[in-house]
Parts: C-alpha cells; structure tokens; sequence
C-alpha cells in the first residue's frame, strides 16, 4: 500500500491542533512557532501532491478507500480531481500567512496581565479547520464530505466568537454582545443549510444505496440508477441551500458581513477565502455531478441570484461605512462571479470559476490582512477614522492598493484571468447576463478606490500621524501574497493546466458542450 | 531581430521595479536610471526602425512569441507581441517624447522628496504603453490599456496629499473603467463571432462576420476609446487629470495615452470598414469632441487646463479622422504623431512657466513673460503656431488633410463633419492666441501670494529647455517631412490600407479656408485680449462662457444624476439589507424553528449562547443519526 498522501495532508494539522493545544500556558511563544510549523509543513504535503498529480491522468488519483460504516455502506473514500487540488493547495498556502498575521491576535490583553487568553486555542483552531477544510476537498464520500463541511462549523464558530479586534469604538462589553451574535448568526445560518443537506444525503443514500460519488456518478451515467425527475431535483436543493449559505449567495449572505466584520482580520480571510469555498466547489463536485438534470433545470434561476449578488454585494460595499465590511460585500460580489461561472455550464466558466476560488483567496487575503495591521494600529474599523496614511506609512498604503488593484481585477494581476474568463463563460451562453455582470467591474473600482482614498490619501489626520510602517512579520505575510498574485496573473497556465482535464470531466458529466464560434477564423 | 521587441517593454519594467521597490538607497540616482532606461527603450526602437526600414513594405511586420498565457479549452490568449508599422510609429513616439519628458522630470521635480517614486511611476507607464500598441491580440491589448490607466491613476493623484488630486486620479480611473466595459465585451463578442480575439484572424475574417455583429463590436470598442481618449460623453475626467505634475500631463495626458483610442479605432479598421453604422457614430463622436473641447478651452483661465481642452479638442480630430475609414486613417495618426510633438511642447512649456512663477497656473496672473523666458517663450510660440495651423508647420499639414477627408465623406454628412471640422480650427487659433497672448504678451499681472511670495520667473535650466527645443523642432518640421512625396502615407498604408476620397471641393479652397478662419480666430483674440487690458479678474461671461468654464455642464449632470443618485440608490440598499433581508431570512427561518428570536436572545452572553446552540445542533444531530438506524 502506498503512503497515504491525502490522508497525511489532513492529519498533519489535524494532529498539529491537538499539540498546540497541548502546549502548557506559560509557553505561548512555542505554540506559535509550532503551529507555524505545522502549517508549513502541511504546505510542503500540498504541494507534493500538486507535483504528483498528473493532469492528463485518470479523474481521482492519488486515492484511498476504507470500509468504515459498513451498515450504511460509508467508506472513508478520498481522491482528488484537478479542482480539489488547486483548493487544497490555496488552503495549504493560505494558512501560514493566516497564523502569521494573527501572531499577537490572541496574547493577553495587558502586557504583565494575568487574565486568561488562550492563545494556544486560537491557534490550535485555525488548524482545526485547516484539518477538516482538506479532508472535504478530497472527501469522494458523500457522507465523509458531510461531516468534515458541518464539522469545520464548529472551530469556526470559537474562532469567530471567542477573539475580536483589540479595540473597538463602542467599548469592549459591546464588541463582545456584537461578536457573540456574529458567531451564533454564523453557526445557525450554516447549521440550518447543514440540516436540510443532511435531509438530501440521506435522500441520495436511500436512492443509491450508498455513499460513493464516482460509483453514483457512474450508475447514473450508466443509466443503472435512475431518479425521478421530482426526487434528483429536490435533492439538488438540499444540497444546492447549504452551499448557498456557505458560498454564500444571496439572499443567504447576511451572516458573512457580520462574522467578517467582528472577527479578527485573519479569521475573516479563514471564512472568505478558505472555508466559504468548501462552498462553491462543493457546488462544482456534487450538484452538478450527481444532479446534472437537476443543475440544468435551475440554472436560469441561479444565474440570476448570482447576478444579484454580483451587483447588490458590490453596491453594498460602496455604502458601507466599516473597512472589514466592506471587504466582506466585496466577497459577497465575487462569490457571485464564481457562481456565475459555474452554472454558464462552459469551459471558460467553470475552468474561470475555480481559478476565481484561487485567486479570490489570495486577493482577499492580501487586502483583509493589510486591513487588518492597519486596524490593530488605529484600533478603529471605521473608514472615516483614517485619513493620509500614505504620507506616513507608504509601504503600508502600497501594499493596501495593490490589494485593492486586485480586488477590482486589474489586468496583470491574477483576478483578472479568473474573473474575465467567468464573463466570457457566461457571455457565449447568456450575452445578456454576461453584459450585466460586467458592470461589477466599474463597482469594483468604486468600492475599492473610494476606500483608498479616503483611507490613505488626503491631509493626515491627527489621530494616524504616529503611525509605524508595516513590521517585518507584517511584511513576510503581504510580500509573498503579492508576489503571487503578480505570477498568477501573468502566467497562470500551470494552474489551469491541472483544472482544465477536471472540468472537461465535469462538463461532460452534465451533457454540456461549449457554444462554438459562428465563424471560421482565418489563421 | 524581432527577440528586441520585448526588450522595449523589459527596459522601463526592470525601471519601475527597481525604483519602486529600491527604497530610499536610490533616491540619488532614481532619476537618472528612470531616463537611461527610457531612453535604451528608444535607443531599441531605433534599431528596430532602421531594421525595418530595410525590409520590402509588404514584409514589415514581425512577430515575437514569449508564451501561453490564459489556456482554457477554446480560450487562447498569448503573450505575443507584433510589430508593425502602425506599432513602430507608436513605439517610437511614446519612447521619443517619452525619454525627453524624463529628462525634462530631472529639473521639474528636483525638489520633490518622491522624485524616485515619480520615476517609477513613469517607468511603469511606457512599459504600459508599450505593451499596449504592441500587443498582437485584444486581451493583453486590454492588459497595457488598463496599465496605463493604473499609472495615469497614480501620476494624477501624485500628490495625494492635496485631496483634489486624489479625487482626480480616482474620477480618471472609474471614467476609464465604463470605457473598459466596452473593451471587455468588444473582447467577448469577437470570442464568440471569431472564436478568438487576435488581430490577424479576427481583422482578416472580419467581413464574413456580418453587419449587426461587427457594429456591436465597432460601438464597444468606440466605448472604450471614449474613455481613454476623452471624448465626448466620458470626456469629464481629462480636466481633472490636470492635478498631476505637468511633465505628466505632456506624456500621458496629451502626446501618448489620451491618443491610445485613436489606435484601437485605427488598428480595428478592418472591423469599422465593414460597419459604416459604427463609422458614422464614430465621426459624430469626433466632431462633437473636438468643437466641445475647443469651447471648454476658450474658457478657462488655468493654462493647463486650457491645453486640456485642446487635447480633448485635438483629438476629436483624430477620431473624426479615424471614423472616415481608409481616406482618413493615416491622417489621424499623422494628426497624433505631430500633436504628439507640439502638445508635449506647449505643455512642457506650461510647465517651465509655472516652474518660474511659484506654481501658478492662472493666466491672469502671468503676462509679459517673453522677455523673463525667451527660450520658453520661443518654443512655445512654435508649438502654438503649429497647433493652430500656421503654413509650413507641422499642425497646418495633418489638420488640413483631415478638414479635407471630411468632406469627402461626401453627401450632408461630409459637409457637416467638414463645417465642425473647419469651425474647430477657427475656435482653435481662437483659445491658443488667447494662451499666448494672456501668458507672454501685455503687462505683468503677478502678485505675492498669500505667505507673501513675489514670484521672480526665470528661465528654466537646460535640463528642461533642451526637451522644448527639441519638441519644438519636431512641431516645426515633422508635418513636411511626413508629407514630402506622401511618405507617412506610403509607410502606414501596408497595414491600414488607404484611399483618396473625392471632395466636392477642392484642396485649395480648403487650405484657403482654414487659413481665412485662423486670422479672424487669432484676430478676435487679440483684439480681446491683446488690444485690452487683460482683468485680474474674469469678467462674469455670457452663459455659454459660465458653462463652458464648468466644463459644459457635464461634472454638475454626472454629480446630481450619477453621484447622489448613486449615493440615495447604496443607502437604501443598506437599510435594505440589514432590516429586509437580513429580516426576511432570519424571520423564514423563526417561522421554521425560532431562529429570530433565538438570535436575539443569544446576543446576551458568549458562554450561554454557545452552550444552548451547540447543545441543540447536537441533539438534532444525534436524533438523526438514531433515525437513520431505524430506518
């Protein structure tokens, strides 16, 4: 037997959490370093398995299956396709800079202080999730898929309610009511799409009787299982709502400006740009391939809530008055991209929707965390607070708007393939939409550029005047991100080579082919 | 030979990097590594020029393949770069003017503490640039074009601590984000005509694509050059852009990016050939702009902001010219290269001027300045002969050609495109003489200003008048020489093909009108401003003069109705989410199982929140997992 690969991708951190926790209080400094470790280490794993994975190669690789419940017919089954190993690898990647920035988010609150923080728990968590987050990337298990996507609820919610920003304007006891009802919000909405998932995976296990997705997907094809056109479309549904709470698409987005506005800037990259894609990729692995007549049938309806979200969450963003939460309705908008370029049902828009996964994470991540460092230095989420910190932190400002040129997708940087790929997806499918969703990108540069200008530009205001330039730490986190979404936006081929075999499986599980063009090209 | 061209665009990247990265270590020499790699740049046009030179005209065009870019099923985008002769014209153009505005920075921003960073900033604009008129398919076009948008962006809000200039810069962005619109879905509807958006296939298989397809593509691109190019209705954001230092509004704001929609036009005439729909629209364009600019330019007391009227006015030109087809494409970027020279010109002019007078750019303040500046003064005044026509300069030889394409249109079209076009030049000598006039004629009007500083104007060192000169040069001599045996026609034609158009009236009496309409422009100027004193000042005006110093209005239409609409539309939408949506789902969800309420209550305390949620997430959990075994 081979060495379990996946396995150890997901164990590593899992096993990290437990000794980080493990760590006795006093040594908080070793816990971080040995979460960082950790973290890294697990990159190292991802990345081995991008290099072993071969992209022309069979749809699963890498895989391994165990019996597991055998009274229900649950096999601890994993696998991953080019999609899952692009997530995987975000995951990985993402991490590290994740502790990194959140290095003195969870120290005591007075320096000499005795009151408890449990820093080790913090840390502990975010691999916790990291854990579970890979384990439903490669998961080819319905019901293994299951449980690690309700699971990851669980950490989530201790990160979300438990560690808050330093400071906040209306004093610590209403930071602390705000944050608690973020976290619960969190859970319920998220709980709520888990139960009606479980509905449906029990629905699709009463069908097929069993829990595997390449045999279901294969019985399908084969024409050996058959689903009344009513049953394969309410078990869409169920799966299709928890996805959408997690993605999340409208109307179903109301928790995320709540619980990205009130965690600490880390744990908000955690829930956008790692754990909201279990969402959309759990969305491209079993809506569409264990329900394509089912995805067809609602497509029409989808696209247009994505459309929405697209629209109304960049509109948001331009009227909000708090930098994080404007950040999370510019999420908002971008899940809807991804969406959008899922269920166009073409190449472009499903090869673009999951290079979006990728690079949403790592445009996110460089905005919300120079976001965040900015915060932890005004101790105020409030745009109006700032004013001229380009005058007295540049490097601080620079790598502000270079997350910000990425945010709005500006051609060289890496959001710009994925997001002009989902358009392109969509036009050749459905030119009226398509033309519609092009009007986030003249929102994207409203809501970016007014929050740097108002943040960073114009006379200094007192309050910022003693600002200090980013730190080394702060700069070991942005530095790298920047460098990435610079490569991936000029030569982002490697990626999409290792997505594409992936989604031509998909399209084809669905009965799709891409609109051809209408006339010959001369060469 | 052809493994240089990405060497042009390497040169001034490896510059922006360097400078922008490099720290405070390299504030003593930033600037000089900024113009030697601008000028290698040219130095590497020039090679490639006289290369090129020596090829039959049919054989000019090279490409140079660097890799695979965006690789999705049928989706093919390459880095890939073309140069031609269109491309070559450009190269050199943007690199010439390019490396003598650096030059020029040296002495214009020595006493800036971010000189470094000014470089760099320009640096990464003609790598943009270039990128831009050398890529040889739409999308990495689309790369350079937003590229150069990001660098106008940073130039413009260069001092950012002047919150006008922030403004500035963002309103330049978003106005070029609604053009980019059109060049994203002209993109998008050749992929799905074409099946591919790289100018050889998709310009030669143009004609089978039919009308309607190549009409949509034709507005959208013509949307997109609206917005880079200023013109009429996404015009507002060039006056603003004024805010940037001047050397800036030489390079990007009027010789070379403002002018990168007249190349879209010109490079996509293959398209625009076969849709005379989008033809019309885009002379209708041209001709609204270029009298619309002019008037704006007739009003306006900032010497700057008076050229940027010009610009925009100029430009109409150019895309009227664009928008005639193959009788007026070389002609339009005839027009480009010699305004190139003469704009830069009387900006860097501008420049010097407010160099010498403490920064101002009231033209009511100015007067008498030819004996403080001679060299200023004489560069200038070529440029401004140039710029209104004069005969034997190079403004009178492209102007004149496209005043005659107009008319030969033919039909009422022709005689109203030519009526705009040969009014446009009246209203030219018009403004111009009034700059002139204002700025180095009359009496001296400067004052101290508010900390008591009398400005003392000087000429400026040579660091900055050796540009001048040269660019004063170029605005002289440039329209003959390209004109001498047809030469610029004969070199452009291979690529944007060409054909004479039958003007119902003849060249001469072209010429003789232009030049009628230049002395009574010039002569009402001077007999305003020149015979009278010039007020400190400005008198109220008639409306139109009220208007047009707003710009016609346009900033006033786009605050009430884009601004504050906007404003009312996201914070409805804000109260819309929080209390109706967020309301509707969390109340769905009470209805189902008292989530609303639970929600409110579980607000109290962190610990009891969690304990009662998770405790009921859980024993929901178990109870299904029992059921599942009954079952």
């Amino acid at each position: 037997m081979s060495f379990p690969l996946l396995t150890a991708t997901a164990a590593l951190p899992a096993v990290g959490a437990l000794a980080t926790a493990a760590v006795p209080a006093a040594r908080r400094t070793t816990a971080k370093w040995l979460a960082l470790t950790v973290s890294l280490a697990t990159f190292v794993l991802a990345a081995v398995i991008a290099v072993r994975f071969e992209p022309g190669g069979a749809r699963y690789q890498l895989t391994e299956s165990h019996a597991w419940i055998k009274d229900f017919g649950v096999r601890y089954e994993l696998g991953v396709d080019g999609i899952a190993v692009a997530l995987v690898a975000l995951t990985a990647l993402l991490i590290p800079f994740v502790i990194l920035a959140g290095w003195h988010d969870a120290d005591p609150m007075e320096t000499g202080s005795r009151r408890w923080r449990p820093t080790q728990g913090f840390f502990a968590l975010i691999l916790a999730v990291e854990a579970m987050v890979i384990l439903s990337f490669e998961a080819t298990d319905v019901f293994v898929f299951y449980i690690f996507f309700e699971a990851m609820l669980i950490p989530m919610y201790f990160l979300i309610g438990g560690f808050g920003d330093r400071a906040h304007e209306h004093g610590e006891k209403a930071a602390s009511t705000q944050r608690s009802y973020a976290a619960v919000k969190f859970l319920l909405y998220n709980l709520a799409g888990g139960l009606i998932m479980l509905a449906a995976v029990i629905g699709l296990y009463v069908q097929a009787g069993n829990f595997s997705l390449p045999e279901i997907v294969q019985a399908r094809a084969s024409g050996s299982l058959h689903m009344a056109t009513s049953t394969e479309r309410w078990l869409f549904l169920g799966f299709f709502f928890a996805f959408a709470v997690k993605a999340p698409l409208w109307p179903l987005h109301t928790w995320l400006p709540n619980a990205m506005g009130e965690a600490t800037a880390p744990v908000a990259v955690l829930i956008t740009a790692v754990v909201d894609k279990v969402g959309t990729f759990a969305m491209l692995r079993f809506c569409l391939q264990l329900f394509p007549e089912a995805s067809k049938w609602a497509t029409p309806v989808i696209l247009v809530l994505a459309l929405i979200s697209i629209i109304y969450g960049a509109l948001l963003a331009v009227g909000q008055r708090d930098i994080k939460r404007l950040v999370a309705y510019a999420s908002i908008s971008h899940f809807g991209f991804i969406i959008l370029g899922i269920f166009a049902m073409t190449s472009q828009g499903q090869s673009g929707a999951t290079l979006y996964m990728v690079n949403h994470g790592i445009s996110t991540a460089a905005l919300m965390l120079v976001a965040g460092f900015l915060i932890s230095r005004r101790g105020s989420r409030l745009i109006a607070d700032y004013g001229g910190v380009q005058k007295v932190a540049p490097v601080l400002a620079g790598t502000f708007l270079i997350g910000s040129l990425a945010t709005l997708s500006l051609p060289g940087l890496a959001p710009f393939v994925s997001e002009f790929l989902v358009l392109v997806g969509t036009f050749t499918r459905h030119p009226a939409i398509g033309i519609i969703a092009t009007l986030g990108i003249v929102l994207a540069a409203l809501y970016t550029l007014v929050l740097y200008q108002r943040t960073m530009t114009g006379p200094v205001k007192a309050e910022v005047a003693e600002m200090p330039d980013l730190r080394v730490r702060e700069l070991l986190v942005v530095a790298p991100l920047i460098a990435l979404l610079i490569f991936l936006g000029v030569y982002p081929k490697p990626v999409a080579d290792i997505v594409n075999p992936a989604v031509r499986q998909t399209m084809s599980d669905v009965h799709q082919t891409d609109p051809q063009p209408k006339v010959e090209a001369a060469k | 030979m052809e493994n240089l061209i990405a060497l042009l665009i390497a040169a001034p990247l490896l510059g922006a990097a360097v400078l922008l990265c490099g720290g405070r270590r390299l504030d003593a020499v930033g600037h000089w590594l900024g113009t030697l790699l601008a000028g290698l740049s040219f130095v590497l046009g020039v090679v490639l020029f006289t290369d090129m030179l020596g090829k039959a005209a049919g054989q000019r065009a090279v490409t140079q393949h660097l890799f695979s870019w965006i690789p999705v099923a049928g989706f093919q985008a390459d880095v890939t770069f073309r140069l031609d002769q269109l491309s070559m014209t450009f190269v050199l153009l943007i690199t010439g003017v390019g490396s003598l505005i650096h030059l020029y920075s040296v002495g214009y921003m020595e006493h800036d503490e971010r000189r470094r960073r000014f470089f760099g900033y320009l640096n990464l604009f003609l790598a943009a640039m270039l990128l831009l008129v050398l890529a040889d398919n739409y999308l990495l076009l689309y790369v350079g074009w937003e590229g150069v948008g990001l660098a106008s962006y940073l130039l413009i809000g260069f001092w950012q601590h002047k919150p006008s200039a922030a403004t500035a810069a963002k309103k330049a962005f978003l106005v070029n984000r609604v053009g980019d619109m059109g060049l994203s879905i002209a993109i998008m509807l050749m992929f799905t005509t074409f099946g591919t958006f790289a100018f050889v296939p998709v310009l030669h298989s143009a004609d089978s694509a039919g009308e309607g397809k190549l009409t949509a593509i034709g507005l959208m691109l013509l949307l997109a050059a609206c917005g880079k190019s200023a013109q009429v209705p996404l015009q507002s954001w060039l006056g603003d852009a004024m805010e940037g230092p001047t050397p800036v509004s030489a390079l990007i704001h009027a010789a070379t990016m403002v002018t990168a929609g007249v190349y879209l036009i010109v490079r996509s005439g293959a398209i625009f050939n076969a849709a005379p729909d989008a033809q019309l629209v885009v002379t209708v364009v041209g001709a609204v702009t270029l009298l619309f600019g002019a008037i704006v330019g007739c009003a306006k007391d900032d010497i700057k902001k008076a050229l940027a009227g010009s610009t925009m006015s100029q430009i109409g030109y150019m895309v009227l010219a664009a928008g005639l087809g193959p009788i007026g494409y070389i002609f339009a970027i005839m027009h480009l290269v010699t305004h190139g020279f003469f704009k830069a010109g009387l900006f860097l002019g501008a420049g010097s001027v407010m160099h010498g007078m403490n920064d101002e750019v009231d033209m009511r303040r100015y007067g008498g300045l030819r004996t403080y500046m001679p060299v200023t003064f004489v560069t200038f005044g070529l440029g401004y002969l140039a710029i209104i026509g004069f005969p034997g300069l190079s403004g009178f030889f492209s102007k004149d050609k496209i005043i005659e394409a107009a008319f030969a249109k033919g039909g009422a079209e022709g005689w109203i495109l030519g009526g705009a076009a040969l009014l446009g030049a009246a209203i030219t000598a018009y403004y111009m003489t009034r700059v002139m006039i204002m700025t180095f004629f009359g009496e001296k009007r400067w004052q101290p200003d508010e900390q008591g500083n009398e400005p003392h104007p000087h000429e400026s060192p040579g660091v900055m008048t050796i540009p001048m000169i040269v660019l004063a040069v170029g605005s002289v001599f440039a329209g003959g020489f390209f004109s001498i045996g047809d030469r610029f026609v004969h070199w452009l034609e291979p690529v944007t093909g060409h054909a004479e158009g039958n003007s119902p009236v003849s060249a001469m009496t072209v010429t003789v009108a232009t030049l009628v309409l230049l002395v009574v422009g010039a002569g009402i100027a001077y007999a305003q401003y020149g015979r009278r004193p010039v007020l400190a000042v400005a008198p109220r005006g008639s409306l139109l003069t009220r208007a047009a110093r707003r710009d016609l209005l346009q900033d006033d239409f786009n605050h009430v109705v884009l601004v504050r609409g906007g404003e009312h539309l996201t914070r409805s939408l804000v109260y819309v989410d929080h209390t109706l949506v967020d309301g509707v789902v969390n109340g769905t969800a009470a209805s189902v199982g008292g989530l609303s309420g639970r929600l409110r209550r579980l607000q109290n305390g962190f610990a009891r929140s969690y304990a009662v949620s998770m405790f009921g997430g859980a024993a929901v959990l178990v109870a299904l997992t029992l059921l599942m075994r009954a079952v």
